[in-house]
């Protein structure tokens, strides 16, 4: 039982690491149009761990056995449909597949450790593609590059497996379409590209990382896969961009605070109410150096100043003595790089403890014509607070409510309701 | 273009060889055939296992190992793409299979009918 569970906790997280990578190559061998055959090696390859791994043990280096087994798995398929239309053999290197003067050295060409990090990296890039919505993007990446069932992705994304499966379908379709290949895009074209997987990331983290489901293990797989490919960008020369080291920086400020967020019984607390001690030092100090490396170069993107804003958080020693001087600049910047109706949001926050709540009202009322504001539990929420703030607590109230009517959450549910509650008890 | 097989015979026993030595030869079967590849010229080809049998006499006659033997024995084969049998000859001049010792014997495609 003790080996049993051991070899699951190995392989699991074996899994999560490496399925990706092997998933990259494998698309790299038999073609774009086959993704499912790539998905379905890597597969057999966890399965037949799985059953060796309970008899003999865990070998000494898992990670290559796993490698090894799914290139010789591939090694079977390319024999087995060296004559048969599958898989196009037309391309000059994969053509060497085909004859057994060349096969091993070709296989084993595309299995060299660069060549992973490669097409990992290049496939990222290519599940990023401009022209796949960015749901779809995020939902293949969870599968494909991060070994995502897919009723997990659905319960990652509060939605039914059929929707799921739509998606991937269709990404699917997109690839084989356009034959899209894992490829790192050239120097000139690597910085709009790098924006789009880098929000993919970015969304994908906010999804494990804000509440909007309780299933804390697979918000943890969330956070911890966007760490992973964030890290994995940062390990390769072409795509170690400042704007890159920029959200590495901004997803560890943030995780280091995960653990003083809720109460254990899943309840939100505030930013100004939670136990900084319980703050992670380490990932604090590590998101400092990116930040620090994210400065090098001319590159400034909204994740330059996101990091600069959680940074100051993650180094004032209480909620009163955050430098809200510099956090307002940096929110002014931001909002000078995109006009973002969130942003704008949070921007008041500051200016109701820079300003007092009368200020901040105002500006928030000002933002009133935004559609995306109107449906932000967030957005009436804050109007709550500054009324409420302000003694006046039928206002409060009512902004309350709209704001509770928008959110799905459970946490923010039952922080909003406690709020209503304790208003008219008063 | 035309079409054209190279016969490769012979050759010593690789069977002798260190793994290293083993993975240089192949090495040179991959840049070899790889720049066939990338021009355009390669078709395919595969190399033959040493046992094999024989049929003589109208097929009535089976013999348990193939016809020719030592270095008269097929090896393997190459089939290539060519405007000519003298850029035929040149393509196979780099194949690796002359490393231990082989002969290859170039022959066009014959169009029938």
């Amino acid at each position: 039982m003790e080996k049993g569970s051991s070899i699951d906790h190995t392989l699991n997280h074996l899994f999560r690491q490496e399925s990706g990578k092997m998933v990259s190559v494998l698309i790299k061998i038999f073609g774009s149009e086959n993704i499912e055959l790539a998905e379905d090696v890597v597969q057999d390859a966890l399965l037949r761990a799985l059953e060796v791994w309970k008899f003999r043990g865990v070998p000494d280096n898992p990670r290559a056995w796993l490698y090894r087994t799914a290139k010789n798995k591939a090694i079977d398929i390319i024999r087995r449909n060296k004559h048969s239309r599958t898989i196009d053999f037309s391309d000059p290197k994969r053509q060497l597949l085909t004859s057994e003067y060349t096969l091993t050295p070709t296989m084993n060409g595309y299995w060299e450790e660069a060549q992973i990090q490669d097409d990992f990296l290049g496939m990222m890039y290519a599940c990023c593609h401009p022209e796949i919505s960015q749901e779809n993007q995020v939902t293949f990446i969870l599968k494909s590059l991060c070994g995502f069932s897919t009723k997990e992705i659905a319960k990652s994304f509060l939605t039914s497996e059929t929707t799921i499966s739509k998606r991937l379908y269709r990404t699917k379709e997109h690839f084989r379409k356009h034959k899209i290949t894992p490829q790192i895009p050239s120097f000139e074209h690597i910085s709009p590209r790098t924006k789009t997987v880098l929000s993919a990331i970015y969304l994908m983290f906010n999804e494990g990382y804000n509440s909007t489901h309780s299933e804390e293990l697979i918000r943890n797989d969330l956070i911890s896969q966007s760490l992973h490919l964030c890290k994995a960008m940062l390990n390769h020369e072409k795509t170690k961009l400042p704007e890159v080291y920029a959200l590495m920086a901004l997803m560890c400020f943030h995780t280091s605070r995960i653990d003083s967020r809720l109460t254990e019984e899943g309840k939100l607390i505030q930013l100004a109410k939670q136990d900084r001690t319980l703050w992670n030092k380490e990932l604090i100090d590590a998101g400092t150096r990116y930040l620090f490396k994210a400065g090098t170069g001319d590159t400034f993107s909204t994740y330059h100043c996101e990091a600069s804003i959680a940074y100051q958080h993650c180094i004032a020693g209480n909620y009163e003595d955050t430098n809200w001087q510099i956090i307002l600049y940096q929110y002014d910047l931001l909002l000078s790089i995109e006009e973002d109706p969130v942003v704008a949001l949070n921007r008041c926050l500051v200016i109701s403890i820079l300003n007092g709540p009368e200020k901040a009202l105002s500006e928030l009322k000002s933002l009133g014509n935004s559609q995306i504001l109107e449906n932000y539990y967030l957005y009436h929420s804050s109007i709550a607070a500054m009324h409420e703030q302000l003694g006046q607590k039928d206002l409060a109230i009512i902004h309350f409510k709209k704001s509770l009517k928008l959110t799905q959450s459970k946490q923010e549910q039952v922080f909003i309701s406690e709020r209503i509650a304790n208003l008219e008890d008063d | 273009m035309n079409e054209y097989l190279m016969i490769i015979r012979g050759g010593e026993d690789l069977s002798e060889k260190s793994p290293e030595e083993m993975q240089e030869h192949m090495n040179h079967w991959q840049q070899w055939m790889g720049g066939l590849a990338q021009n355009g010229k390669l078709i395919g080809g595969q190399p033959l296992q040493r046992e094999g049998k024989s049929l003589t006499e109208r097929g009535t006659k089976v013999t348990d190992r193939p016809l020719a033997e030592g270095k008269e024995m097929v090896g393997g084969y190459i089939m290539v793409r060519a405007n000519d049998l003298d850029e035929a000859t040149d393509l196979a001049k780099g194949c690796p299979g002359f490393e231990h010792d082989c002969t290859i014997e170039v022959r066009e495609i014959a169009p029938m009918g």
